[in-house]
């Protein structure tokens, strides 16, 4: 199997990313503040935390997108100083896949939205992504045609088809069953070697298996935390290697416990208020 | 097929039932005609029912036309200019509001007896159906579409109407399906409102003098062919819809 036209953004220097002094509020009450986080160029770096605490409000910052309800505030920088719009790839955790486009044309979204046409060189090129996510005789299918983790291994196609030098990853794999989850984070590790990728989960054992690099978000207040060395095995890193399960059940410990100061901390403030 | 028998069944149970009732209670056939009787009635005036179907026919298409196109324009519109929403927004409510049957005798004041006042009529109840839907359709697409979008601009944003012609409109054109489907079921009653009011042709304009001269069998056979014309439309409107909308799961329960 090849990895060549996935392997390297095409022309595009890999980039390291600064979030500096990020903030996050919700209706006045303040969520996180003097977030800073840098993702490593040609790296995964997984941001592992508990539901609510506001990793997709980060993840959101650095995209650019607008946050709904709450209030962000901080920095993102490049590190070659350009700004990061039209750079970077997203994938969300629901395929975001437009039903009434074949798969091709749904991999081939972005060219549509910026160009109105495609050209034959990208249906080629949408084809061979296609081809390495195992869907290239789908392609004239619709969506509803596919099966959940097909349709996410479609929604990693155009993803890649994007051909941005940094990946944003918001819990992909999140709504698969078990195994189809294994097998795509294996595919994404392959084809999305080598690029920037900011990977957001609530999985510690996701976590350790295809990053670089975690950073929990987790306690109260909420603060961001590197969780340290990794097992020196490369990824996706199998998950019965030395060390991964007891790195695994200690990062789930942490973030158990602090999940539960914070919610102690919350409720009583908000039994204070009441 | 077995659709079709169903509604063979039923036309024919309902025929019967209607004849029944005719020969028990021994109405005068100037009351209420049998369905033998209005089916002669319909053969031996076919030359006359024909072109007043015609012409009613021609204002139902040309009003849902006019209306669809009207109406589509107007929620695009309201979905790409913002301000737009609190000026148009209580004109089409109140065109909604304002019973056609009190707007018809102006219309005919203005546009005269002829085709374009029906037209008018039709327009003007098509009008809120459609604009309605396909509106909230525009409006009511998954937020992470646009997310999704946004992010896949360039470094100079994305062309001009781009999310609108990828992804808004073909997301609402099911929406815009129930506004259209809502419009073509109430199109015909503009129009023969207004041949009611006033006109010279039409089916309307048959159904009033046939009332007055009490031949209620042309009456009947009249309203027979208004019924056919309106169940053909929607049946050819909504073959049509499903046919561009085929990618929509549909379930079995409709």
């Amino acid at each position: 199997m090849t990895t060549a036209l996935a392997a390297k953004p095409d022309g595009q220097a890999s980039i390291e990313v600064d979030v500096v002094d990020a903030g996050l509020s919700f209706a006045g009450r303040l969520i996180f503040q003097n977030v800073s986080l840098t993702l490593r160029s040609g790296e995964w770096t997984a941001l592992l935390g508990p539901s609510g605490v506001g990793k997709t409000s980060l993840l959101r910052l650095i995209a650019g997108l607008p946050e709904d309800g709450g209030v962000t505030t901080g920095t993102v920088r490049a590190s070659d100083g350009q700004p990061l719009a039209g750079r970077i790839a997203y994938m969300a955790q629901r395929d975001l896949l437009l039903p009434w486009l074949s798969i091709i044309d749904n991999v081939l979204i972005g060219h549509r939205l910026r160009h109105y046409r495609t050209g034959v060189e990208d249906r080629q090129k949408a084809l061979h992504l296609l081809d390495q996510v195992g869907l290239a005789v789908r392609a004239q299918d619709r969506p509803a045609a596919l099966s959940g983790g097909m349709r996410q291994r479609v929604a990693l196609a155009r993803t890649l088809m994007e051909d941005r030098p940094l990946v944003l990853m918001d819990e992909p794999f999140s709504a698969l069953d078990a195994v189809t989850r294994f097998r795509l984070q294996e595919t994404a590790a392959r084809l999305l070697s080598g690029r920037t990728v900011l990977l957001v989960t609530h999985d510690p054992s996701e976590a350790l298996r295809l990053a670089d690099r975690i950073a929990l978000l987790a306690g109260a207040p909420v603060q961001l935390t590197d969780a340290g060395r990794l097992p020196d095995v490369a990824t996706p890193r199998p998950l019965d290697a030395p060390g991964m399960a007891e790195r695994a059940a200690g990062l789930l410990q942490q973030l158990a416990l602090q999940d539960a100061t914070s919610q102690d901390i919350r409720a009583s403030a908000e039994m204070g208020l009441a | 097929m077995r659709q079709a028998l169903r509604l063979f069944t039923i036309a024919v149970g309902l025929l019967l039932i209607w004849q029944c009732v005719v020969w028990i209670s021994g109405v005068p056939k100037f009351i209420l005609p049998g369905p033998v009787r209005v089916a002669e009635a319909l053969i031996a005036q076919f030359t006359v029912i024909a072109p007043h179907a015609g012409i009613t026919a021609m204002e139902i298409v040309l009003g849902l036309l006019c209306g669809t196109v009207l109406g589509g324009i107007s929620a695009i519109s309201l979905i790409l200019y913002a301000p737009l929403r609190q000026w148009l927004m209580p004109v089409l409510i109140a065109s909604q509001a304002l019973p056609v049957f009190a707007l018809a005798p102006l219309l005919t004041l203005w546009f005269g007896y002829g085709l374009m006042s029906k037209v008018a009529m039709a327009v003007l109840i098509i009008y809120f159906p459609v604009t309605a839907a396909f509106y909230d359709g525009l409006r009511r697409i998954d937020p992470g579409w646009l997310d999704m979008a946004r992010v896949m601009a360039g470094p100079n944003g994305l062309p001009r109407r781009s999310i609108l012609l990828c992804i808004r409109l073909p997301a609402a054109l099911p929406a815009f399906g129930s506004g259209l489907r809502v419009a073509t079921a109430v199109a015909p009653i503009g129009a023969v409102v207004g041949e009611w009011v006033g006109s010279s042709a039409g089916l309307g304009y048959l159904m009033l003098h046939a009332n007055g001269r009490m031949q209620t069998d042309l009456m009947f056979a009249a309203l027979l062919v208004l019924a056919v014309m309106a169940l053909g439309l929607y049946a050819l409107v909504d073959h049509g819809l499903r046919m561009v909308t085929n990618w929509q799961p549909e379930n079995g329960y409709a």
